[in-house]
C-alpha cells in the first residue's frame, strides 16, 4: 500500500517547481537582479520551452534548475528532492544523478569516442560499471549511433555531435534535462531533426526538458512555452 | 583519472614537449648525480673501505695524512690502555709512470701502506707489489705490469686489482708498510718517516668492549690526537663536504627547474581545458576527479621521462670507460632522482589546484565557445 501511494505521489509530482526564486548577483557596488520571484513548475513528461533575448536570464534559471548556481531567494525542488540550501558536494552528487545538460556548444569530450562519452557521466558519478556500458550501448542504439560508437567527436557530423550529447544527458537517466539552445549551431532542417529526436526521446522515457532557444520555431515541439525578459518570467 | 590518462594515450602528441624537457631534465639530474657519486667515491673510497671503528691522527694535522704522525709511544698507550687491535696507515700521493702507455703515461696513484686490510683489499702482497685500484686499467695498466712511483721511479708491480680505494681521485696502490715507507722516504723526503712511525692508526675494538671507541683513545690519549670514525675522516677529507654542498646545490636547481616547468606546462594546460573543465563540472565532476587526472598526467609524463632518461645514463655508462670520468650510476641514484622528479611534478600541479577550484561549472552554459 505504502508502495502504491509513493508510486502514486512520484508519478503527479511535477519534476521542476521553483517557487519565488530570485538570483541577484553582486556587480560593483550594484546589485544586478538576473531571475525576479521566478515561479515555474515542469510536470511530468512536460516538454517547455524558455524563450527570450539575450541576458534575459534564461541561461542563470537553467543554471538554478540543474543546481549549477544557488538562488539568493526561493526554493528549487526537483523531483522530490529540494535542492534550495545544498552546498557545492550536494549539489555535485545532484548533477550526477538527477539531471541531464545538453550545451550550446555540444561540448563532448575530443579525446573520447561517443560511447565513451556517454560512459563519462557513470565514471564521474555513480560507477555502475556493467550497467552502465549496457545503458550506453541502448542509448546509441536507439539514438542510431550503434555504427558511430567508436567514433571519436572529430569524425561525427554535427548532427551526430548532438545525439551523442542528447545520449550523455540521458545516461543517469535523469528527472530534468536542460538543453540550451540545442540547435543553434545546426542549420534549420537538421535543427528540425535534432527537435524531433529530443521530443521523441523525452517523451518515450517519460522524462521533462527545458528548451532554452530564440528561435521561436523550436517551440513548435514543446508542449508549452514560457518567455522571460530582464529576469521575470510570463506564461 | 581514467579519463586522464586516456588523454595521454590518445593524444601523446600534446604530451611530448613537456616530456622531451623533462627527459633532459631528468639526465641532467641523474648525470650530475652521477658525477657526485663518482667524485665522492673517487675522494673518499680508501677511507671509506678502512675496517676501523676509530681512525687517529694526530692532534695538530686537521686530520691529513700528510701532516699527521703517530709515534710509537702513542700506540702502545692505545693498544695497552684500550686492549683494541690497531694497525698503521700511510699514504703518499705521487704520479706513476705506466710504461708503455705513450707520451701521456703518467697516472695519479695514492701508495697505501697498511697492516689492517680494508674491506674488499687483500692481506698486504710481497715487498715491491701493490693492488691497484681498477681504475688504473684505463690508463692500461694490466696485471704483473711495473709501474714507476714518484720522481725516483720507484718500482711498483701490480699484483691484482681491487674496487673503490681511490683517494682524492687519485688510484690507491696498496702495499706492505716497508714499500710504502720507501716509497714516501724515496720520493717525499720532506714528509718522511722514521721506523715505526705512521701517519694514522686503524683501531679495531675486536672485543666490542668499547662503547665510545674514538673518545675512549682521545680519553686515554688525551690531547695528542685526534680520533674519528670512518664518517668522519671521510667528511675531513679536503673538499668532499664542499664538492657535495655544490653538487648538492646544482641538484636542487635542477628539480626547481623541473618543477617550474610541469607548473607552467600544466598551468598552460589547465587555462587550454577550462571550458572541458567547466562542462565536465556541470556534469558532475568534482574538482578534486579533475586535479587528481593532471596529477595523475603529470605523474606519468615524469615517470616516463624518467625511464628514458635512467635507460640514456645507464647506457652513457656503460659506454664511458672506467676510470676515464668520475661518473659512477647507481640505480639509488637513479631512484632518488625519480623520486625528486616525481615530487617536483606534484608541487608543480598544485599551482594549477587555485584554477581548477575556481572554474564555474555555469561556464558550460550559455557559452558558445
Amino acid at each position: 500500500m505504502t508502495t502504491s501511494m509513493t508510486h502514486d505521489t512520484s508519478a503527479t509530482r511535477p519534476a521542476l517547481h521553483l517557487r519565488d526564486v530570485r538570483k541577484v548577483y553582486r556587480v560593483a557596488d550594484a546589485d544586478v537582479i538576473a531571475l525576479d520571484h521566478a515561479e515555474l513548475t515542469v510536470a511530468r513528461d512536460e516538454i517547455v520551452a524558455l524563450v527570450g533575448p539575450s541576458g534575459s536570464g534564461k541561461t542563470t534559471l537553467c543554471s538554478i534548475a540543474g543546481g549549477i548556481l544557488s538562488a539568493t531567494e526561493g526554493s528549487i525542488l526537483v523531483g522530490d528532492e529540494d535542492i534550495t540550501d545544498y552546498g557545492d558536494k550536494q549539489l555535485t552528487t545532484f548533477r550526477q544523478n538527477k539531471v541531464g545538460f545538453v550545451f550550446q556548444s555540444v561540448n563532448l569530450v575530443p579525446f573520447l569516442n561517443a560511447r565513451e562519452n556517454l560512459l563519462v557521466v557513470d565514471e564521474l558519478g555513480r560507477r555502475e560499471g556493467r550497467a552502465a556500458r549496457e545503458r550506453a550501448d541502448r542509448l546509441l542504439e536507439e539514438l542510431g549511433l550503434t555504427d558511430r560508437a567508436k567514433n571519436l567527436p572529430g569524425q561525427l557530423s554535427g548532427g551526430q555531435k548532438q545525439r551523442v550529447a542528447i545520449g550523455r544527458a540521458l545516461m543517469n537517466d535523469p528527472e530534468l534535462v536542460l538543453f540550451d539552445e540545442p540547435t543553434s549551431a545546426l542549420d534549420t532542417e537538421l535543427g528540425q531533426q535534432v527537435m524531433e529526436l529530443i521530443r521523441s526521446e523525452m517523451k518515450a522515457r517519460g522524462t521533462s526538458a527545458i528548451v532554452v532557444t530564440h528561435d521561436e520555431r523550436i517551440t513548435d515541439y514543446c508542449d508549452r512555452t514560457v518567455h522571460i525578459v530582464d529576469g521575470v518570467l510570463a506564461a | 583519472m581514467r579519463l586522464a590518462l586516456r588523454e595521454l594515450i590518445r593524444r601523446p602528441g600534446r604530451f611530448v614537449t613537456a616530456t622531451v624537457i623533462l627527459t633532459l631534465i631528468a639526465i641532467l639530474l641523474m648525470f650530475l648525480g652521477g658525477l657526485l657519486d663518482g667524485l665522492t667515491r673517487s675522494a673518499t673510497g680508501a677511507v671509506r673501505a678502512q675496517n676501523a671503528d676509530a681512525l687517529v691522527f694526530s692532534s695538530s694535522s686537521q686530520a691529513s695524512f700528510l701532516r699527521s704522525r703517530i709515534e710509537p709511544e702513542v700506540r702502545s698507550t692505545i693498544e695497552t690502555d684500550l686492549g683494541v687491535e690497531t694497525g698503521g696507515l700511510g699514504v703518499a700521493q705521487l704520479g706513476a709512470r705506466v710504461p708503455g702507455n705513450g707520451p701521456r703515461d703518467l697516472a695519479n696513484v695514492a701508495v697505501w701502506g697498511y697492516e689492517i686490510a680494508p674491506d674488499g683489499v687483500p692481506e698486504p702482497p710481497p715487498p715491491g707489489e701493490a693492488w691497484a685500484d681498477e681504475v688504473l686499467k684505463a690508463d692500461g695498466v694490466e696485471v704483473g705490469q711495473e709501474l714507476l712511483v714518484g720522481p725516483a721511479r720507484t718500482p711498483i708491480t701490480v699484483a691484482g686489482f681491487v674496487v673503490d680505494t681511490s683517494f682524492n681521485g687519485q688510484a690507491g696502490l696498496w702495499t706492505d708498510v716497508a714499500t710504502w715507507r720507501n716509497v714516501l722516504n724515496t720520493n717525499r723526503p720532506d714528509a718522511a718517516l722514521a721506523d715505526g712511525v705512521f701517519q694514522a692508526l686503524v683501531v679495531r675494538d675486536v672485543d666490542d668492549e668499547l662503547d665510545d671507541v674514538p673518545a675512549a683513545i682521545e680519553d686515554a690519549v688525551g690531547d695528542q690526537v685526534i680520533a674519528l670514525t670512518v664518517d668522519e675522516a671521510v667528511n675531513e677529507i679536503p673538499g668532499v663536504t664542499e664538492q657535495q654542498g655544490t653538487f648538492n646545490q646544482i641538484l636542487g636547481v635542477t628539480v626547481v627547474i623541473a618543477l617550474v616547468v610541469i607548473a607552467l606546462f600544466f598551468a598552460l594546460l589547465t587555462v587550454e581545458r577550462t571550458a572541458l573543465y567547466g562542462v565536465l563540472k556541470a556534469i558532475g565532476a568534482r574538482s578534486r576527479t579533475i586535479f587528481g587526472g593532471l596529477v595523475a598526467q603529470a605523474v606519468a609524463v615524469t615517470l616516463v621521462a624518467s625511464v628514458i632518461a635512467g635507460l640514456a645514463v645507464a647506457l652513457l655508462d656503460l659506454a664511458i670507460p672506467p676510470g676515464s670520468i668520475p661518473l659512477f650510476i647507481s640505480p639509488g641514484r637513479i631512484a632518488s632522482s625519480i623520486v625528486l622528479l616525481l615530487f617536483a611534478a606534484i608541487l608543480g600541479c598544485a599551482f594549477s589546484l587555485r584554477r581548477v577550484l575556481h572554474i564555474d561549472p555555469a561556464s558550460a552554459l550559455g557559452s558558445s565557445q
